[in-house]
């Protein structure tokens, strides 16, 4: 495998009437390609924000950090997502490089133009295709991820087509442009259990056929523990846990990750009570200081929890988590 | 538990007229055919399926809030007994405050420009249930407290609640005209995990204290596992099983209840591709198959299932189910 996206200390603040927010704090991390790495953390968390700044897909107010880095390794070498200045430039990462999926497919299509035209355009767009040649790839690409009757579903609009089917159509739309870099923001949330195994199987045949990376954001553990090889955990705009799919669900080793496991309705476990985490997520204009999680933090109450912010510490091979659990801290207070 | 019912559908079937041709028969959607449920008086009954099963046109027709086409559905709560297909209009307001429903999204369900104890309170006076407005602050401060509110936040706006909270909001409205029966509908589903639990706790706790009956619609499997008593399984307007959660769960029967059970992503990484995968979708209402409704994604379809509906036929105690096949794939 090779590298496919190298983040460095991430961190991006927005501009607001309010004052300045932090909505992403010096968050690193990495993805092979071919590899799926599962996003998890409540509504809040930065997920998405996080997602969207891997192609600089943010506001105008938004403010990144000054020794933040992304950087991309494509076929011709590597590119600094970070120095791309206008729209131009950000064209070969931007739908080229790193396709996005949304979560409400039906939000995502325009609705007076048809699914086929939508596809169309964007290989235009992005690639060197004719229209007659894009027109061919799009309704392969439709027939490639199940839809029945591809040349009919192309000449049709969103509003005629399922909830299943509109995401189906999606994927399609987004792996049509052949991208490195896959970001599903929770991709079957809105679509039933019967459907989410659909999706979820044709995203992983998908990935092993094109050897693309996925960044795969949700907050359903179990579709993560089906999908992923690797997690990554985030709370108020912080990582807080990062390892193999295995081991942060059979052994988590921040609290917090731990809290969500607890939260989560168990099948082969019926009786078992459901453990809320107590309180909400803080807003992101009162963060607490120190440990981002110390406000609900159930199981560790030092001194050092309300004043400095762990960094990370390794747990076991490949498998890191920020937490005074674990030893040291970054040093910012 | 109290066994005797407090609220049952006795072959209830719920048709919306679609615009048709002049001559020949109106044509029809039938959301809900021939369903019977019984809903035990104290007890939380889960009712599951996909989009466009049904389960939400049921359970608004139980609450006389979507048009009864046949059957009945009847209340009986030990002061009043109703048959809600012919309900006068007095009557009507009277089981309004008797059965209520919780909604799925506390974003949408909360007007913007009331502050709590009005939303709380405006089922109060609208149904002219208390006499003075200390008697109604009285009532909204008591509810609030039992839904685990702050009632010091009483005078604020729903906005500067996060979503827990609201949920808890749109909880103590339902309840505090002090109704039997309540029905939830898909009441947790735009919560993340910890508020779920924490929700989901709070009702189970209210439940018990108040001596409530639930019906708990949801499409997560999971969610109804934990909190239920008893699930009903719906597909495209029928009901095809019906158990206590335990029987359910340890010995579903019917293709469809197994399929929905194996989709459920497992928490084990190692699990994988085990799931009994269903293919297609869900068939258009407007355009059922013959036979069987699930027949077109049965994998253990036969020819009769093409042909004849199957109706319930016991499997168990409490246990029902409507399938051809069930005895012979149980073996």
């Amino acid at each position: 495998m090779s590298r496919l996206i190298d983040v460095e200390n991430l961190t991006l603040q927005f501009d607001t009437d309010e004052g300045r927010i932090t909505a992403i704090d010096n968050v690193s991390f990495n993805l092979e390609a071919g590899e799926i790495m599962g996003l998890v953390g409540e509504s809040g968390s930065g997920k998405s924000v996080t997602a969207k700044s891997l192609m600089k897909l943010n506001p105008r107010n938004a403010i990144y950090g000054t020794d933040t880095k992304i950087t991309l390794h494509l076929d011709d070498g590597p590119i600094d997502v970070m120095s791309l200045q206008n729209n131009a430039e950000m064209k070969v990462v931007r739908g080229g490089a790193i396709s996005l999926i949304f979560q409400e497919p039906m939000a995502s299509f325009a609705p007076a133009i048809s699914i086929g035209d939508q596809m169309v355009e964007q290989l235009m767009i992005h690639t060197d295709f004719s229209k007659a040649q894009s027109k061919e790839l799009s309704i392969e690409m439709l027939d490639r991820v199940g839809i029945s009757d591809p040349s009919t579903r192309f000449g049709q609009y969103a509003f005629e087509l399922s909830g299943g089917m509109r995401q189906r159509a999606m994927i399609a739309m987004a792996l049509s442009t052949k991208p490195k870099l896959l970001i599903a923001d929770e991709p079957t949330t809105a679509l039933d259990v019967t459907i989410q195994a659909q999706v979820i199987d044709l995203m992983k045949d998908l990935v092993s056929e094109f050897g693309m990376g996925i960044i795969f954001i949700t907050h359903d553990l179990g579709v993560i523990a089906q999908t992923a090889d690797k997690v990554a955990v985030m709370y108020l705009g912080r990582l807080v846990e990062q390892g193999t799919v295995r081991d942060v669900i059979r052994r988590p080793a921040h609290p917090y990750t731990r809290g969500l496991l607890a939260a989560l309705p168990k099948l082969d476990d019926i009786d078992a009570p459901l453990t809320p985490i107590p309180g909400d997520i803080p807003s992101p204009l009162e963060r607490p200081p120190g440990c981002v999680y110390n406000t609900r933090c159930q199981e560790v109450d030092g001194p050092q929890c309300a004043v400095k912010i762990p960094g990370f510490a390794q747990v076991r091979e490949g498998h890191t988590a920020a937490c005074h659990l674990y030893g040291p801290t970054e040093g910012k207070t | 538990m109290n066994e005797r019912p407090l609220i049952s559908a006795q072959n209830l079937s719920v048709h919306y007229a679609l615009r048709g041709n002049l001559i020949g028969p109106k044509p029809y959607v039938a959301a809900v055919e021939n369903v019977s449920i019984e809903i035990a008086a104290g007890s939380f009954f889960g009712l599951v399926g996909e989009s466009g099963s049904g389960k939400t046109t049921l359970g608004r027709a139980m609450l006389r809030a979507a048009p009864i086409t046949k059957g009945d559905v009847l209340f009986e709560d030990g002061e009043v007994s109703y048959s809600l297909k012919n309900l006068g209009k007095k009557e009507l307001k009277d089981y309004r405050k008797r059965a209520q429903l919780i909604f799925q999204d506390p974003y949408a369900a909360l007007s913007p420009r009331m502050t709590v104890r009005d939303i709380i309170a405006e089922p109060l006076e609208v149904m002219g249930l208390t006499k003075s407005r200390t008697e109604t602050d009285e009532r909204v401060r008591e509810i609030a407290s039992k839904c685990r509110l702050n009632v010091e936040h009483l005078r604020r706006f729903p906005h500067a609640f996060s979503g827990g909270q609201r949920q808890r909001i749109s909880i103590a409205r339902a309840l505090v005209s002090g109704p039997k029966f309540i029905v939830a509908d898909e009441s947790v589903a735009a919560l993340d995990v910890s508020i779920q639990a924490d929700v989901l706790n709070l009702l189970k706790a209210i439940q018990q204290e108040m001596g409530l009956t639930f019906l708990f619609i949801s499409h997560d499997l999971s969610v109804v596992a934990h909190v239920c008593d008893h699930v009903a399984v719906m597909y495209l307007g029928r009901l095809v099983e019906t158990a206590p959660t335990r029987a359910l769960f340890s010995n579903p029967r019917h293709p469809y209840t197994k399929a929905l059970l194996s989709a459920i992503p497992s928490l084990d990484p190692d699990d994988r591709g085990k799931a009994q995968k269903l293919e297609g979708e869900i068939p258009s209402p407007t355009n059922p198959p013959p036979g069987c409704k699930f027949q077109t994604r049965c994998p253990k379809a036969i020819d009769r299932c093409r042909v004849e509906e199957p109706v319930l036929e016991s499997a168990g105690t409490e246990h029902f189910v409507a399938c051809h096949r069930w005895k012979e794939l149980s073996v």
